[in-house]
């Protein structure tokens, strides 16, 4: 059973009575354990499309299926509960949580479950990125690229389905930016499925299919035939 | 997760705070003080002691002040009409009735002397008004009607006169003169008694005064004839009304008086008058403390201004909590309880501010001289955080309920 499955789904924004249409009707469907980079020149629709998937958003009409349900009828609630449990994501900006430790930032999803011992998932997810010499650092107290690993661990604290990183390089250099990626490449081998928006080419080879979506409609799928696999050249092991 | 969130915004936590603060504060200060000049006012009318009616000369308003107050001299009420008054027959319910004039005047011992209030009474002010006395004894009924010349002293005149001397002073000579006098003469008066001190009652210092017989202070002081007052002291107060008729009628009669237009006389009864004054300060009071309210909605509105800059400060926060999963009513739970910690906080250091500064108000009225009591009702303390718990849940709303409808992608977004 695929665990995400789209049809002929549309997205328009309305603004000041003009109607914009950013996703125009697509299609496709993804297994569990799969690796997909969604890529796209800017204003593309390939980040709407992200929100969409991760019920951030809703969409304007067609079908969207997660885990084999019709997501339409699903109410706030369900969706902020999905969200918690079955999702993780990873933003460009990182968005962690001023004026916090970074312990306490990945423990943030974990107040809104019904799991228990927070302390001890959070500093495992930590120790899953190459963190745990910072559980008490401040968030300003530490370099980007240690910031977005920040944002995988909270990500991942919760054991998510599915997690969707979007241009997750796109803020860091690239000693970093590898660091991330090989992360989010060893979090896939061990299971997890990952979606990763992007417009490098050079980032989308690191997953294992990549989608093209253009003007709000997908213009090819392929599988990666030379895959690019991240060295994070020591950084993870500091 | 609450307390962590408002410390990280220490300043303008405590900037927020303070509005609350000073409006809880406010309100117990003032319930406080608006309680402390109550008790005053009853401990000044039990001084005198209740069921207490005052007849004074001319026709004034019984509520109003009395004619003499107009500076002018009403000369209808004598010495014989008190005499009228102690008939049993005709006033049944008065068990005291004494006659008054008052002057001010210089006392002279050796070669001291001091200013003061000398009142000429009867025997029968011992019976109407609540005292002790230290030594010796009040003016008695012969030496009163023998025209004994004898004199009771305040606790202070006889401070002033005696004091380090080491002279008892029953049985000394004193001299008294009215100030309208001169320096020369004076009449001479025998010391029988001191009074113990009682401060001051009906906001008049009660030992700061001299006591001598009616016929000296009418006759060698005053020159006059007429009284000031006749107090009367009724047995029970469910009486005073009856007395009150009682009185009216001996004195009209006395007076030839046939029609209530032609009144020449006012009846006070001191517990009304002390009824007009505690609803005048309950009045106050209530003027004030809704004062101190407004300025309690004045620091709520700071806390709605407050949590409204702070959910916009907060968007993108509340975007990401959305984002890993808080529902609606969480993001509203977490905004209400930062505003209700705000003013619980606020209240509390409010009702300690507020205790503090009665008591030092209640410590600086003592030491005026006010027998002034520290009083801090529950009710006062209830009402003030109750009120301020309120304002921060009434005022904390909005903004939550701002912040929970955001949508979690809009938020993220935000700039």
């Amino acid at each position: 059973m695929p665990i995400i499955k789209i049809e002929n789904l549309k997205k328009d924004y309305e603004n000041e009575g003009v109607i914009t249409n950013v996703l125009q009707g697509v299609d496709f469907s993804m297994e569990p354990g799969e690796f997909v980079a969604i890529m796209g020149p800017s204003g593309s629709g390939k980040s709407t499309l992200m929100h969409i998937l991760s019920f951030l958003d809703k969409l304007s009409s067609g079908l969207y299926e997660f885990e084999g349900q019709d997501t339409k009828d699903f109410d706030k609630n369900y969706l902020a509960k999905l969200r918690n449990e079955r999702v993780g994501f990873v933003f460009q900006s990182f968005n962690l949580l001023a004026r916090t430790t970074v312990l306490d930032n990945v423990k943030l999803p974990l107040i809104y479950s019904n799991k228990k011992d927070h302390d001890s998932l959070a500093k495992k997810a930590l120790a899953d990125v190459g963190l745990s010499h910072r559980l008490d650092f401040f968030t300003n107290q530490i370099s980007g690229g240690e910031k977005q690993r920040v944002a995988i661990a909270r990500a991942l604290v919760c054991d998510p389905a599915i997690i969707f990183a979007d241009e997750p390089t796109g803020n860091l250099d690239s000693k970093s930016g590898n660091a991330v990626l090989e992360i989010l490449q060893k979090l896939n081998d061990r299971g997890h499925t990952i979606i990763l928006v992007t417009h490098e080419m050079d980032t989308a080879n690191h997953a294992k299919r990549i989608i093209y979506i253009k003007d709000g409609m997908i213009v090819g799928d392929e599988k990666v035939s030379k895959r690019t696999m991240a060295k994070s050249d020591g950084i993870l092991k500091k | 997760m609450t307390i962590r969130s408002l410390l990280s915004r220490k300043g303008r936590s405590f900037l927020t705070m303070l509005g609350i603060v000073i409006g809880v504060a406010g309100v117990i200060i003032i319930i406080s003080l608006g309680a402390g000049a109550q008790s005053l006012v009853l401990g000044q009318v039990n001084k005198l002691g209740s069921n207490l009616l005052s007849v004074q000369p001319g026709k004034s308003d019984p509520q109003g002040p009395p004619a003499q107050v107009y500076g002018v001299v009403v000369t209808s009420l004598v010495e014989s009409d008190a005499e009228a008054l102690r008939s049993s027959s005709q006033v049944p319910h008065a068990i005291g009735v004494n006659a008054l004039v008052r002057g001010i005047g210089t006392v002279i011992w050796q070669n001291k002397s001091t200013d003061t209030n000398f009142i000429g009474t009867d025997f029968g002010y011992a019976k109407v008004v609540n005292f002790t006395m230290s030594s010796g004894e009040f003016i008695n009924e012969t030496a009163n009607k023998g025209g004994a010349k004898v004199a009771v002293l305040g606790s202070k005149v006889a401070e002033a006169l005696f004091s380090g001397t080491g002279v008892d002073p029953i049985g000394q000579v004193i001299k008294i003169r009215n100030n309208t006098q001169g320096d020369v003469g004076g009449v001479p008066l025998r010391v029988v008694g001191v009074i113990e001190k009682r401060g001051s009652a009906f906001f008049q210092d009660q030992d700061d005064q001299i006591f001598i017989p009616l016929s000296i202070a009418q006759g060698q002081l005053l020159g006059v004839h007429y009284l000031q007052m006749i107090s009367i002291k009724v047995d029970a107060s469910e009486n005073v009304k009856q007395t009150i008729n009682n009185i009216t009628t001996v004195l009209k009669q006395k007076h030839h008086i046939l029609t209530d237009d032609d009144i020449d006389f006012t009846i006070r009864d001191v517990a009304a008058a002390a009824d007009i004054l505690k609803t005048i300060t309950g009045a106050l009071s209530l003027f004030l403390t809704s004062m101190a309210a407004i300025a309690l909605v004045v620091g709520g509105v700071g806390i709605l201004n407050i949590m409204l800059a702070t959910v916009a400060e907060r968007t993108r926060e509340i975007g990401l909590r959305k984002a890993v999963g808080a529902t609606n009513g969480m993001i509203m739970r977490q905004f209400l309880l930062e505003a209700g910690t705000l003013t619980f906080i606020g209240g509390a250091l409010g009702i300690i501010v507020g205790i503090i500064l009665s008591y030092l108000m209640a410590i600086l009225m003592n030491y005026l001289d006010f027998d002034w009591d520290f009083v801090i009702s529950p009710a006062s303390i209830l009402v003030a955080v109750g009120v301020s718990i309120l304002t921060g849940v009434i005022f904390g709303l909005y903004p939550s309920f701002k912040a929970s409808r955001l949508n979690p992608i809009d938020a993220l977004r935000y700039e």
